[in-house]
């Protein structure tokens, strides 16, 4: 081995000259680190952590609507935290993470040796955890952190105290940040597939990571661009959003829904590729219509462009723009469904096992097909002037986030998690987390539809008494589901650390190498675990399956 | 991809296209500034038509309609003003020309420099609003506690949609004043 070693960095020299030895001593190896598993490594221990960070200001909005008045905290500290909630659980909880699994398991998955781009890997990394530490900052600045909604409309957004130019800074860092992470992937997936592996040959969630890079680089520089005319509005005189000026402050709904659409597809895509990859290993067959998945993901993107409107049905468009955008949103509705039959025709028959990851795919099945549904409710533009800003909405979009990409998450942490350390995880209390989850995650949000329907506002702290019942119940549901996540954590750090004692195999899961890939092997699977520090330095010998074709 | 290229070229390459790609999608954020107001003058999107004053044009009164025109008024944030519609309601023949009166008063002891700005509902209605004289297409001056009479003169043109019977539109005034004195 070293004879090899020593001859290939005479041939490369600098450009790979970490390639050929293992990680660096001490904790300066995290830091400078730029093999991906480090990287992927690193980027979900922080999603992790933001996770719980976003999930105590989660909690501290269900402790102050447990029951009607103000009990706990000020209307605006109120705000701040349903506005950092939101920024935090998306760039800093569920984007990251879907950055860091595609990391750690991309090249291991198309046999390539790492990321295109190792020092930007790193890079990307550390601008993202320095625009979190500024938008964490703004909680202490004068005037409080943001408190207008994640989507900071004008001319509301505008009175932000001294943290608006931070906030905004720190949107432009998150978005550099997935904008390189998103470079890197298509790069890696373009370009670093081993011979053999064809583009229709790649497991689902290679697919999905690629549609949704590239989404990421279409709408993450609009976004920029719309903050950055925020800022010149505020600091420098613009009016793009001031109507004194000339300028129409609906026009930043315009932009921002332009990116933001695309944006929570960017956070289901790599879901549907969890879910793609996660479900036929369970079921021992092969995905149901690997093509036809391929498809709709791309199906889902293109639409994603061309329906933003949809968010603001009612700031007074004309007739003709409401239908379009209420029967072009409605189309979404195709692509979806056919993943979620294939999905349910995958498990048709199989020979079907219920392990965690297993038990959390199939309630991210059922669970966002009703998440999915109310989305189809909204889509009617005169039904959604009712739903505008309640709760419906927010019981909508948190059944496609929380059961939806955030299980779909951990499904994926149970699932690698033994490859990764080399440790069997916790069975028992794999699937007690994962019962106490499906249970209170149901708990907390399905009342919401009721609240919304009734007519609740979202974003208040306070609210009319013929709304008690369902908010007490909402709450305790959300500290159940709260708490229990305390559970994951605990699997996790167990399994590092050793575990249940039982050493994981190469395949780990019945049926993994088999059905774990796309039209291939699952070639994770083929390493031992836990995998090198370096894999498939020599691109492996790729074995077609006969699959979907 | 060519195969002849290594791989750290074909890196390269596709860096430089998708960077390419970024700073495009950066201007096509600021291109939609130009193209939504396009997209409003074309539709009438938002009741932002232009209401650039126009020489008053003779219409062909059409007496076999009458349209139900009703003015709003409301002040930005905190603009320090009275600020109210003289004529709230009225009724009009399309292709006939009124002039309506709007009242304002400097609440304040200093200048003040305010920007009064249109808005229809339904939002189609601005593009058949044919604008003579309006006090909203300047800036207006009010000096310390002064009050004024500020005149509108339109017609509805006679092509307005026939469905349209009722169009209410409605002035905001803006407090430009710490623009003003800056320039």
């Amino acid at each position: 081995m070293s004879a090899v070693v020593a001859e290939h960095d005479e041939h490369h020299e600098h450009e790979h000259d970490d390639h050929d030895h293992g990680p660096a001593k001490g904790w300066l190896r995290w830091i400078i680190t730029t093999n991906h598993k480090d990287i992927g490594t690193l980027y979900l221990w922080f999603a992790l952590v933001m996770f719980f960070v976003g999930g105590v200001m989660a909690l501290i909005i269900r402790a102050e609507l447990f029951q009607p008045g103000l009990s706990f905290v000020e209307p605006q500290f109120f705000n701040s935290m349903t506005t950092m909630h939101a920024l935090v659980m998306i760039f800093g909880g569920v984007m990251p993470a879907f950055v860091g699994l595609a990391n750690w398991m991309i090249p291991m998955m198309i046999g390539a040796p790492d990321m295109a781009l190792p020092r930007m890997n790193n890079m990307s990394f550390w601008m993202l955890v320095a625009g979190i530490v500024l938008l964490s900052s703004t909680l202490f600045m004068e005037g409080g952190a943001p408190a207008a909604g994640w989507t900071m409309y004008p001319p509301l957004v505008l009175q932000t105290g001294a943290a608006l130019p931070f906030a905004i800074f720190s949107v432009h860092l998150l978005g550099i940040s997935s904008i390189m992470g998103a470079i890197n992937i298509i790069a890696t997936i373009f370009n670093m597939r081993a011979p053999g592996m064809t583009l229709m040959r790649m497991p689902m969630f290679v697919w999905t990571w690629v549609i949704t890079a590239f989404l990421l680089i279409a709408v993450m520089p609009v976004f920029a661009g719309a903050v950055t005319m925020l800022l010149t509005d505020k600091f420098f005189e613009t009016s793009f959003f001031d109507a004194a000026g000339g300028g129409d402050p609906v026009l930043y709904q315009h932009i921002f829904w332009f990116f933001g659409h695309p944006e929570v597809y960017i956070l289901i895509l790599p879901t549907f590729g969890l879910a793609s990859t996660i479900i036929p290993v369970f079921a021992r067959k092969p995905l149901f219509g690997y093509s036809s998945m391929v498809y709709a993901t791309a199906a889902i993107a293109f639409l994603s462009f061309i329906v933003w409107a949809h968010h603001m049905f009612t700031v007074g468009m004309p007739l003709a723009g409401e239908l379009y955008f209420m029967y072009s949103t409605m189309i979404i509705a195709i692509p979806t469904a056919v993943k979620v039959f294939n999905w349910t025709a995958t498990m048709w028959k199989g020979a079907m096992t219920f392990e965690t990851p297993m038990l959390f795919s199939i309630s991210f099945v059922v669970l966002f097909t009703m998440g999915g549904f109310t989305g189809l409710m909204m889509a009617i533009a005169p039904s959604d002037l009712q739903y505008h800003d309640t709760y419906f909405i927010v019981a909508h979009f948190h059944y496609v986030l929380v059961p939806s990409a955030i299980f779909m998450i951990m499904a994926g942490g149970y699932y690698w998690l033994p490859k990764w350390t080399g440790n069997m995880y916790n069975e028992k209390i794999g699937q007690l987390h994962f019962w106490l989850s499906a249970i209170s995650v149901n708990i907390l949000f399905f009342p919401q539809h009721f609240l919304g329907l009734a007519g609740m506002p979202r974003r208040i702290p306070d609210y009319a008494v013929q709304f008690t019942d369902w908010n007490m119940i909402s709450s305790i549901g959300g500290f159940i589901f709260g708490f229990s996540q305390l559970l994951f954590l605990y699997i996790v750090v167990d399994t590092i650390r050793g575990g249940t004692g039982v050493k994981a195999t190469n395949e780990v899961w019945d049926g993994a190498l088999q059905y774990g890939g796309g039209g291939t092997q699952g070639l994770e699977w083929t390493l031992p675990s836990p995998p090198p520090y370096h894999t498939f330095t020599e691109p492996p010998v790729i074995v077609p399956t006969e699959y979907q074709h | 991809m060519d195969d002849s290229l290594s791989l750290k070229q074909k890196n390269t390459k596709i860096v430089k296209i998708l960077v390419l790609v970024v700073i495009g999608m950066f201007g096509f954020g600021y291109a939609l500034v130009p193209l939504y107001d396009v997209l409003c003058d074309l539709t009438g999107l938002n009741g932002k038509a232009k209401s650039l004053a126009a020489e008053e044009v003779l219409y062909k009164v059409d007496m076999s309609r009458e349209i139900k025109l009703e003015l709003i008024t409301s002040l930005n944030e905190s603009t320090p003003m009275e600020f109210r519609a003289e004529t709230k309601q009225l009724k009009v023949h399309p292709g006939e020309y009124h002039t309506v009166y709007f009242y304002g008063e400097n609440m304040t002891d200093k200048l003040l420099h305010a920007q009064a700005i249109p808005s229809f509902t339904p939002s189609i209605a601005a593009k058949y609003f044919h604008k003579v004289v309006c006090f909203c297409l300047d800036q207006q001056t009010f000096k310390p506690k002064e009050s004024k009479q500020m005149a509108m003169r339109f017609a509805v043109k006679p092509d307005l949609p026939e469905d349209l019977k009722t169009i209410t539109l409605s002035y905001t005034f803006f407090d430009n004043t710490k623009a003003a004195v800056q320039n």
